[in-house]
């Protein structure tokens, strides 16, 4: 098995190379047997590559520790769906994971291209077979995840416990689909350019894979906050880390570019702006995988000792040159003849919204940054904090919210006063009406930042909730149904309008979330015995009683809290903390191993619509520390028979005789509106993404002022 | 005024904004930036009421004295190692011989940590060669 998956792997990187040499010699010599061999290669790609991934998951279902990276990230009491998920926990699983995904998303732009647009096809196939043949090189060359281990263990390391968490499961691969979507566009910004098709037509073809790679994203990057909320005990979901904001960056830039398209098809307009975005947003992607690999900068998500960082390097220095080159050899094709009519329009909306989410990318791409820049004019190496970001992210942030609030209800080219009077009337209201009650309410009041974005948060939800009943009002009076069936009818006709107003409500309800949560967050540190009392916020959290639970790959100590608020009761927490055991006893003692391999908290958690309660508890050991040495000196080998009980005696002595405990007490306001607005939002983008049905999507086709004509995509 | 006038004062306007806004990010960066330093530098060239971002790795031996978590940190790659206390959140994945950032500020000689800002790397990036203390 080692010896196929690890041939497996050489093939992929030769189909890469072949495919690369085959697309671009039947692109150039127009013979399309060639151009066809080159498609060939990605779907062959993809196969190799799944056969590659099998090999790998049966290894670490099997628990075969001849696999070096089964061994180093799996165990034999790692749960199956663990085993089976823990390969892109490692540095060489999550690059073949990267490539296997890419393959896979680049078959099927592929299956789409050979349909619709042949001549971009070959182009784009070969940048999508570069970027592989990149990431293969790696994993063949660097960072090999099929690597034999001699002897094989007879027990692996298991997976780290705090990525046993079904979030952190998933965020991986939704992260990386994220990026590797955001290539497709990428590859079809550089075929258009290589053949000089820069009007809609690349953008029809990969409109959907960057809305998918938004979709992807966004997933992504909320579950790894969700994970940190609920799992990690530090209380937060976001910390400007380098790694978190190398995956927000593309997310910016790609969603300026889903607006910026639409104004090329409607009005062929930002040609070139789009063309940038495009291959911006896809380097961008790139750059994320380079910063966790490279460890460039200090990032808790960087892996650490890598040789990475040079070729990757070199990689982005090529794309970023290349990508320049073709621009500015293109420049005559990307002219746009055509001007915005009217500063009133949705279209120059569109234009200021991409200003504000690209001024957020460049300020989040500097603060980033910053370490190596500081280095390079000055020599020290300096970095700047959460409070910095927030100075310039909060206002763009408000003004982006107030912009996806305008676009959606100004019509596109030009609007005159009266319709002006007519669509801003409700929504400003509302925005007044959130004004005033905001004024009015402590502690809003005292943080003019959170009420500003409450305002345009408010304004927003008028305005799309005003589009919406416009819409089905409409729709009902045309067809005589009923309302929810009109309101139905609206959105499956229009999935992609309707569904990017749910996604701007979704963001909106998000940020009201964040705001919320990071102005009127309360903490507290307290160490507590059973019966103290603490309070935090309104709430009074009383220790209760201590927990402890033996498990089989854990011991987990606890405290039962009592949350009260007003006298009644809201709930009762039972925050914990899990120690699992190093493997070998000999290292640390029979009982001592528990305590000295990893340990995590569970948070115990209330949340609701209002406000989350947040707990995390760490117990004191140190009363502990003779019992345990005295056991690890008198059984220093017990034997699996005897360790339980010796657990079962350190459980029950906690219990009885309950030590201090450190505990961080959290009142977290609207903290679920980040989750819930994040679902409306990826609901809204599956709408959006959608497929309509054949016969709309060729009317739609047709009805584009700038499409160009069949027979210019088909010809080879 | 004609439309290409129009135009050109629009997108001087426009620049111009950039150009401040760009002059004020650099400014701020800079001013509100904390040197990354090493144990071995922050002994050698450390100063009062200023603070910087320590990173190293955890040493053995690290203690709670009530609330303040004291422990030492030492090089990535070397043997100089700075002691530091800490009052705050500490991440999960805190131990011995993990690497950690953390703003540190001098206080009556000795270097203390500011609230909340010890971080430890992902546990995803773990490996058996960064464990090692």
């Amino acid at each position: 098995m080692l010896t196929l998956g690890r041939a497996c792997l050489l093939l992929a990187l030769g189909l890469a190379v072949f495919g690369i040499a085959a697309s671009v010699y039947g692109a150039r010599r127009e013979r399309p047997e060639w151009a066809a061999a080159g498609r060939r290669s990605v779907y062959a790609l993809f196969g190799v590559l799944t056969v590659t991934m099998a090999i790998l998951e049966l290894a670490f279902a099997r628990s075969d520790f001849s696999f070096r990276l089964v061994a180093s990230h799996s165990s034999t009491t790692t749960p199956l769906f663990y085993k089976l998920t823990a390969m892109w926990s490692s540095q060489e699983g999550s690059l073949l994971l990267w490539a296997w995904l890419l393959s896979g998303w680049s078959s099927l732009a592929m299956l789409v291209a050979e349909r619709r647009a042949r001549a971009l096809a070959p182009w784009a196939g070969a940048v999508l077979l570069a970027l592989a043949g990149f990431f293969l090189g790696l994993v063949n060359f660097l960072a090999n995840p099929i690597q034999l281990l001699d002897p094989a263990a007879v027990d692996g390391n298991g997976l780290q416990p705090l990525l046993r968490h079904p979030a952190m499961v998933i965020h991986p691969p939704m992260l990386y689909s994220g990026y590797t979507l955001a290539t497709i566009p990428f590859a079809f910004a550089i075929a258009g350019l290589v053949t000089r098709r820069v009007d809609a037509g690349w953008i029809r073809q990969t409109r959907r894979f960057m809305l998918g790679s938004w979709l992807a994203l966004t997933c992504g990057i909320l579950l790894g906050a969700r994970w940190s909320w609920s799992e990690l005990g530090w209380g937060g979901y976001w910390a400007w880390d380098p790694v978190e904001n190398a995956a927000l960056v593309p997310w910016l830039t790609g969603t300026a570019a889903l607006h910026s398209l639409m104004v090329q098809e409607r009005r062929g307009t930002l040609k070139a702006w789009n063309v940038t975005l495009a291959l911006a947003t896809g380097i961008l992607a790139i750059l994320g995988t380079f910063l966790v690999r490279s460890g460039i900068l200090q990032s808790i998500h960087a892996f650490g000792a890598s040789t990475l960082g040079p070729p990757f390097l070199a990689f982005i220095v090529v794309l970023i040159a290349g990508s320049l080159a073709l621009v500015l050899w293109r420049r005559d094709a990307l002219h746009s003849p055509a001007r915005l009519d009217s500063l009133l329009s949705r279209e120059t909306v569109f234009v200021l919204n991409n200003v504000v989410l690209v001024g957020l990318a460049l300020v989040i791409l500097w603060g980033t940054f910053f370490p190596l820049i500081s280095e390079l004019l000055t020599g020290d190496r300096a970095s700047v904090g959460p409070p910095w970001f927030s100075r310039y992210t909060v206002p763009l942030a408000i003004a982006l919210v107030l912009l996806s609030g305008i676009g959606p209800i100004l019509p596109w080219r030009r609007a005159n006063s009266r319709s002006l009077r007519r669509l801003f009337a409700i929504p400003l209201a509302a925005a007044a009406a959130a004004a005033t009650v905001g004024a009015l309410v402590a502690p809003v009041s005292g943080s003019p930042r959170a009420l500003a974005l409450f305002i345009a948060a408010t304004f927003v939800l008028a305005a799309v909730g005003q589009e919406y009943w416009r819409g089905a009002r409409a729709r009902r009076a045309s067809t005589g149904r009923a309302w929810p069936i009109a309101l139905g009818g609206l959105v499956a006709r229009n999935r992609r309008r309707y569904g990017g107003y749910a996604v701007h409500v979704g963001i909106a309800v998000l940020l009201v979330g964040v705001a919320a949560s990071s102005a009127f967050q309360q903490v507290r540190d307290v160490r507590m015995k059973p019966g103290d009392r603490a309070t935090v916020g309104a709430y009074e959290i009383r220790y209760v009683r201590p927990t402890a639970d033996v498990g089989r790959e854990k011991l987990s100590l606890g405290a039962v809290l009592d949350v009260r608020r007003d006298g009644h009761r809201v709930t009762l927490l039972r925050p914990s903390r899990g120690y699992y055991p190093v493997a070998d006893p000999r290292a640390a003692g029979t009982l001592g191993r528990w305590f000295e391999g990893e340990s995590t908290s569970e948070v115990g958690l209330r949340a609701d619509l209002r406000r989350d309660v947040w707990t995390v508890v760490e117990p004191d050991l140190q009363p502990f520390r003779r019992m345990i040495d005295g056991i690890d000196e008198r059984f220093p080998l017990a034997g699996a028979e005897m360790e339980p009980l010796f657990l079962r005696a350190l459980a029950e002595r906690y219990m009885l005789q309950p030590p201090p405990a450190a505990f961080r007490l959290i009142v977290s306001p609207l903290v679920l509106w980040v989750w819930v607005g994040g679902v409306l939002a990826l609901l809204g983008a599956v709408v959006a993404i959608w497929p309509a049905g054949a016969r709309r999507a060729a009317r739609e086709r047709a009805a584009a002022p700038s499409a160009p004509p069949p027979a210019v995509l088909e010809r080879v | 005024m004609p439309g290409s006038r129009k135009r050109r004062a629009r997108m001087v306007a426009a620049l111009g904004a950039a150009v401040l806004l760009a002059a004020a990010l650099v400014w701020t960066s800079f001013t509100a930036s904390s040197e990354a330093v090493t144990p071995g530098t922050l002994v050698r060239t450390g100063e009062d009421g200023r603070s910087y971002q320590l990173t190293g790795k955890v040493l053995p031996g690290y203690e709670r004295e009530d609330d303040v978590l004291v422990f030492r940190v030492r090089d990535r790659s070397g043997t100089a190692s700075v002691a530091v206390r800490y009052s705050g959140a500490v991440p999960d994945p805190f131990r011995e011989g993990r690497e950690i950032i953390l703003t540190v500020r001098r206080q009556h000689g000795d270097w203390v940590g500011e609230r909340d800002s010890l971080v430890t790397k992902c546990p995803s990036k773990f490996s058996a060669r960064d464990d090692s203390p």
